[in-house]
């Protein structure tokens, strides 16, 4: 079973989580086609099939930007540490990390980088709005 | 120079700590050869045909002597004692051992410099005109533009893993000097009748193996909204933009697949959204950015008549590599990396050195590297320049051929790069030689010759007014050559163009006497000097060329023997 992260924290999962609960987005899926549903599901997930495959960047950011969705927003698919600052800048907040990932070693990547010069999820504000203060 | 504050400083020095963990996971089999290529890629770090090649950022050209000593430093540290100037205003460094990468980097935070995002599937270094902040025909000074995009593009959280490269030139002068519409998102600013500053968009332009020129999606954006609508196009091509094949993940691909219409209106939904928002820039930040960038304390000077100055030699450099300036007394001075055989872009450690000699004592400490691969002192005093003239000459930086043929751009080729079908640094030098009369080379008036060793095209060849591509013939190398392309619109009127294939590609032994024949074509077609190459290409179309090239080889054969036995 691969490691989980969440909330920053290494986490085990004991039991799936029931049919129904859990909705989860492939890369071409239009976040806006499920906005009615997210106020029932348990967690949503985002599949980032590769490495370098970028699409889930944007669909987690529309949900809790656009869409104002405030659950669980778990990543899952080639999810190595290198991806979890941005991940998490974009409001992610679990991680199913790839085979072979150590997940506590993964957790200093949340502090790779201290700052952020862009607006987002986890920073709503861009940087030289909160340097303008 | 823009001056990093505190936070600028600690985010690069995070990202050589990150990177060098990358690195020992990478040494230690944690990450795979995949995964550790995408991280390495968005550090600059290439692994080439002899070994790894680092891409130094030189964000928008700008440079300070202090940074151009330390990469003089380094290159002797860690290298061979050269580096190599790209045309996207780069430093690449071909001999670096892998597992020293992130010493180079640290040394490079030291003097605020990085590898950040020079390669890889990201936002590339923001390229800008070399005389930005000096133009006589300036609307904005770009630079400060450049670094607030910088900023933005800087580990960009939802855009950190795009399809592909994406590469976005801004250009603040009246005349284009940055190629905007060979570029994934071009920017010319503009000011509209009230006198508010704003930016016409280009969006899908490039180069490589399927060449485009961008078409314009907003005519005017207002100055606050560049970043939410940058956003937006960025958002749309994230989503969308083709990842099942490399070939056709450019941005360009997507505007074409989905027509300029379709992806215009798909553009502006998304920006309806987020027009407005906290990403919309404030005067403040503009203050603020603008106020960090070190400025020269000018002098009231005069204008001096350049022309009055009667030391032979001197002329034919002053016309060439020294521009006007916006200030009076003062002059934007080119020093030439083009010498003949040394390979376009090159310059050696002691060359780094003198040159940050130069600009210490003659032009405020700072210097642009230009897109045509030389180096620019954007503020040298009138009064200075026969010095700087003869002491750039000393330095072999003084070949006054700029704008001419022999300023020849051209990617490092087969020489040093994995992918070149061919090398494009020998044909450079033979090209070269054979124009090697300045009066002859004045003559033919302004040209630019881009070579590209492979159709990946980092040396433009797509907008040369002449254009070389090195092909691959079952394993040989063959060079096509193509007429007719500009890079943009340097003078009013002359749009860019891509260039157009003239036939079936020639040996490299062919390839100067096929320019020549070009050359020959051109000059008993034009109307008058004023006219230059590629007008004439444009007005007559290429026919003509093409005849003079392929039918006349016998006799070009017997012109070339006759004359080299008279020589």
């Amino acid at each position: 079973m691969a490691a989980l992260i969440k909330q920053r924290r290494v986490v085990t999962e004991s039991a799936p989580s029931p049919e129904g609960e859990v909705l989860r987005l492939e890369p071409t899926d239009d976040p806006a086609s499920v906005v009615g549903k997210l106020d029932r599901v348990a967690r949503v997930e985002v599949n980032f099939p590769k490495f370098g495959d970028g699409r889930g960047f944007s669909v987690g950011r529309l949900l809790r930007e656009r869409y104002g969705y405030k659950g669980e927003l778990r990543a899952v698919g080639h999810i190595t540490r290198d991806h979890l600052f941005f991940m998490e800048s974009v409001g992610f907040d679990a991680f199913e990390l790839r085979e072979g990932e150590d997940p506590h070693e993964a957790l200093a990547a949340f502090n790779d980088f201290s700052e952020s010069y862009q607006a987002s999820p986890a920073r709503p504000q861009p940087l030289f709005r909160r340097r303008a203060q | 120079m823009y001056i990093y504050d505190e936070i600028d400083q600690r985010l690069v020095d995070e990202r050589v700590r990150q990177f060098r963990g990358q690195t020992e996971r990478f040494l230690a089999g944690k990450l795979s050869e995949e995964e550790f290529r995408a991280l390495r890629l968005r550090n600059g770090l290439y692994i080439q045909r002899y070994a790894p090649m680092l891409r130094i950022a030189i964000p928008y050209g700008l440079l300070s002597t202090k940074q151009l000593r330390k990469l003089a430093e380094i290159t002797r540290k860690y290298d061979r004692g050269y580096g190599h100037f790209s045309t996207r205003q780069n430093m690449q460094l071909n001999w670096p051992k892998l597992e020293q990468v992130p010493d180079i980097l640290a040394e490079l935070a030291t003097v605020q410099m990085h590898a950040i995002q020079t390669s890889g599937n990201s936002f590339r270094n923001i390229t800008t005109d070399h005389f930005a902040g000096v133009a006589r025909d300036e609307i904005v000074d770009s630079f400060v533009w450049c670094e607030i995009i910088r900023q933005w593009s800087t580990f960009h959280p939802e855009f950190s893993f795009l399809p592909r490269k994406f590469k976005i030139a801004l250009n603040g002068g009246r005349s284009d000097r940055a190629a905007v519409a060979v570029h994934d998102i071009g920017l010319h600013a503009i000011k509209d009748e009230r006198g508010e500053i704003g930016f016409k968009v280009l969006v899908g332009g490039g180069l490589g193996r399927t060449p485009m020129i961008g078409v314009v999606i907003r005519e005017f954006l207002p100055w606050r909204h560049l970043l939410t609508y940058l956003e937006a196009i960025l958002r749309v091509y994230n989503r969308y933009g083709r990842r099942d094949n490399i070939h056709k993940a450019r941005i360009k691909i997507l505007v074409k697949e989905r027509g300029a219409d379709k992806f215009r209106e798909e553009v502006e939904a998304e920006w309806a959204q987020i027009k407005d928002g906290p990403a919309t820039l404030i005067l403040e930040e503009l203050a603020r950015v603008a106020a960090r960038f070190t400025r020269p304390s000018y002098e009231r000077l005069p204008n001096l008549d350049l022309a009055a100055i009667a030391i032979p030699g001197f002329g034919a450099w002053a016309k060439r590599n020294v521009h006007p300036h916006k200030v009076s007394g003062y002059a934007a001075v080119t020093l030439s990396l083009k010498k003949t055989g040394v390979p376009p872009g090159d310059v050696t450690a002691e060359q780094m050195e003198a040159i940050a000699d130069l600009a210490d004592r003659y032009s405020f400490g700072e210097l642009r590297v230009s897109h045509e691969q030389n180096l620019v002192l954007a503020d040298v005093r009138q009064s200075d320049l026969v010095t700087v003239w003869r002491e750039a000459r000393q330095l072999g930086l003084a070949t006054p051929n700029l704008g001419l043929l022999t300023n020849i751009i051209a990617c490092p080729g087969g020489d040093f790069c994995a992918l070149a079908n061919a090398k494009s640094i020998p044909v450079a030098e033979a090209i070269q030689r054979r124009f090697d009369d300045l009066d002859y080379l004045h003559d033919i008036g302004e040209l630019d010759l881009n070579i590209s060793g492979c159709m990946n095209a980092c040396g433009h060849h797509h907008i040369g007014h002449i254009g070389i591509l090195g092909v691959d013939k079952n394993g040989e190398e063959w060079y096509q050559i193509e007429i007719g392309g500009n890079q943009g619109e340097i003078r009013p009127g002359t749009k860019a163009a891509l260039g157009k294939v003239i036939g079936p590609s020639f040996a490299r032994a062919q390839v100067p006497d096929v320019i020549e024949r070009l050359i020959e074509c051109y000059l008993e077609r034009r109307d008058s000097d004023v006219e230059r190459f590629v007008d004439v290409v444009h007005r007559i179309g290429i026919e003509p060329f093409k005849e003079r090239v392929y039918g006349s080889t016998d006799q070009a054969a017997t012109r070339r023997h006759r004359e080299r036995a008279v020589a």
